[in-house]
């Protein structure tokens, strides 16, 4: 996920916040993670992301169905003060989209790893640039 | 450049303020939650260190004729202990910055101005002070925290024996505040839900500070930041200077007509006074989203037929409404309430409604 912020948002990352990033886990450099069930991949935003946004209005994804590459943009949230693209972490298609999520887009902020996941995909073969939790730690200074 | 901090940085980052440079300074953007914070200042009382806000003293027998000259609204018409909001008018149509006025006294003035513009305000005003007015930057000596919601009022008064529920919208007192000696209470702020600003030399800032968040422990006080202040003043339709008004747009244009008083002289008020009697070609509008989007600073607004007809200057979710509310300047034509209007939001049309300003009424 790229965060897109206006003029008065750039952001401080050298805060030192009280955030998680399970081990369990491989990260992209835009702040998505993902989770491996079998062949389909769980995917959401980290912890950290959920909290440079703030609180999340809605997300959208239009992709359901469609193949898409990684590193190509399969949704987007919309925060109170700031939007965001999300991008895949793997080429795959994307099978579901969490719709509790129209209800419950808080649930992004507050369960980031676990009730707030974004979309459910079928991984193609190949190999995925992805990053241990270690080395996204490192990526955001933790 | 190097940020400057207030003088509660550290409290702030105590407080475990998320911190983002803005203005030149390292401020807080929000301490918890921004809807969480934008709610307790319209339902209870929130505070905002705004302290990187700039101060000028104007003072002596030209000041007065200092004031009229560069600013829009007519200063001879305050009176000790009121406040006016104006605007400081270019030679080119556009605003140097907007601002409030506070007269002191007969030949005294406090002049509040955007930390972004301190410098550029500072200049512009020296400039023109031909008349030889004496000017004091106080900016750097001055804390403000804005004190906003229903109950900033029981919560200052456990402070201070000034009579503060006597006090009518946009005037101050000055007086002992939290066992300090000459603090300005204003009677204004940037939320639309009342309250007062208090100006506190640096020195005092944290005694006052943390007598304020005593005194309001009983209402439930949180300390609020830049991210709900931006919400808040959104739902009011108040401009943002470097966003909604700019060295190119026209007082006029920005729906400051009632700061910009042709009964007197400024600077370009002829130029001005032409614009209005040929009439304006655009106007700053409200609209709020009727379907599911949220209009961000620069997006495009689009009319029924797809064509751009102006852009975004400011815009955000509402949290009182649940609905997205921008600004920005469309041709007068299409400024009237009800006006179907499109904004792009990733390429794609999303229904907006011009509405009567503020979105969130007092």
């Amino acid at each position: 996920m790229w965060l897109l912020l206006p003029g008065f948002y750039l952001e401080n990352l050298t805060q030192s916040i009280q955030m998680s990033i399970p081990t369990e886990l491989k990260y992209t450099k835009d702040h998505e993670w993902m989770k491996m069930e079998g062949e389909v991949a769980v995917v959401g935003i980290t912890d950290f992301a959920q909290g440079e946004l703030g609180d999340i209005v809605y997300i959208e994804v239009n992709t359901v169905g469609e193949t898409v590459k990684a590193g190509e943009v399969f949704g987007t949230v919309e925060a109170v003060k700031t939007t965001s693209d999300l991008f895949m972490p793997v080429d795959g298609e994307v099978l579901e989209f969490n719709r509790d999520l129209d209800k419950h887009p808080d649930w992004v902020n507050s369960e980031p790893y676990g009730k707030g996941w974004i979309v459910k995909v079928r991984v193609a073969s190949g190999q995925a640039d992805l990053l241990s939790s270690a080395e996204y730690g490192a990526l955001i200074g933790k | 450049m190097d940020l400057k901090r207030t003088a509660l940085y550290s409290l702030h980052q105590q407080l475990g303020a998320k911190i983002v440079p803005f203005a030149g300074y390292e401020m807080p953007l929000r301490y918890t939650s921004d809807v969480e914070e934008h709610n307790v200042v319209r339902q209870g009382v929130g505070v905002f260190d705004v302290s990187h806000m700039g101060e000028f003293r104007v003072s002596g027998s030209q000041a007065l004729a200092l004031l009229q000259r560069v600013t829009s609204n007519d200063v001879a018409k305050l009176i000790d202990g009121k406040v006016q909001y104006s605007c400081l008018p270019n030679a080119q149509g556009g605003i140097v910055d907007d601002l409030l006025v506070y007269r002191l006294a007969e030949d005294e003035y406090y002049v509040v101005v955007n930390a972004s513009n301190i410098d550029k305000d500072w200049n512009w005003i020296s400039q023109h002070n031909s008349m030889g007015a004496t000017l004091r930057n106080e900016s750097d000596q001055t804390s403000l925290f804005a004190v906003q919601g229903p109950q900033a009022l029981p919560t200052l008064q456990k402070l201070t024996d000034l009579p503060l529920a006597d006090m009518e919208y946009y005037s101050f007192k000055i007086g002992q505040l939290a066992g300090v000696e000459q603090i300005i209470v204003s009677a204004t702020g940037y939320t639309g839900a009342g309250g007062f600003e208090v100006y506190v030399p640096n020195q005092h800032a944290e005694t006052v500070w943390k007598a304020i968040f005593a005194a309001g422990a009983a209402f439930g006080i949180k300390p609020v930041g830049l991210a709900a202040r931006d919400t808040l003043r959104m739902e009011m339709g108040y401009c943002l200077y470097g966003n909604d008004i700019d060295d190119t747009t026209s007082p006029l244009e920005a729906g400051l007509g009632w700061i910009t008083k042709f009964s007197k002289d400024f600077i370009n008020a002829e130029g001005l006074k032409k614009q209005k009697e040929a009439g304006l070609n655009r106007a700053l509008v409200g609209f709020l989203m009727v379907e599911r989007g949220i209009p961000r600073s620069h997006y495009e607004i689009w009319d029924a037929n797809q064509q751009v007809v102006g852009h975004v200057t400011s815009g955000t979710q509402s949290p009182t409404l649940g609905q997205g509310i921008g600004l920005g300047y469309v041709p007068t034509a299409l400024a009237k309430p009800g006006t179907e209007l499109f904004i792009n939001i990733r390429q794609k049309p999303i229904k907006a409604q011009v509405v009567k300003l503020p979105f969130v009424k007092k």
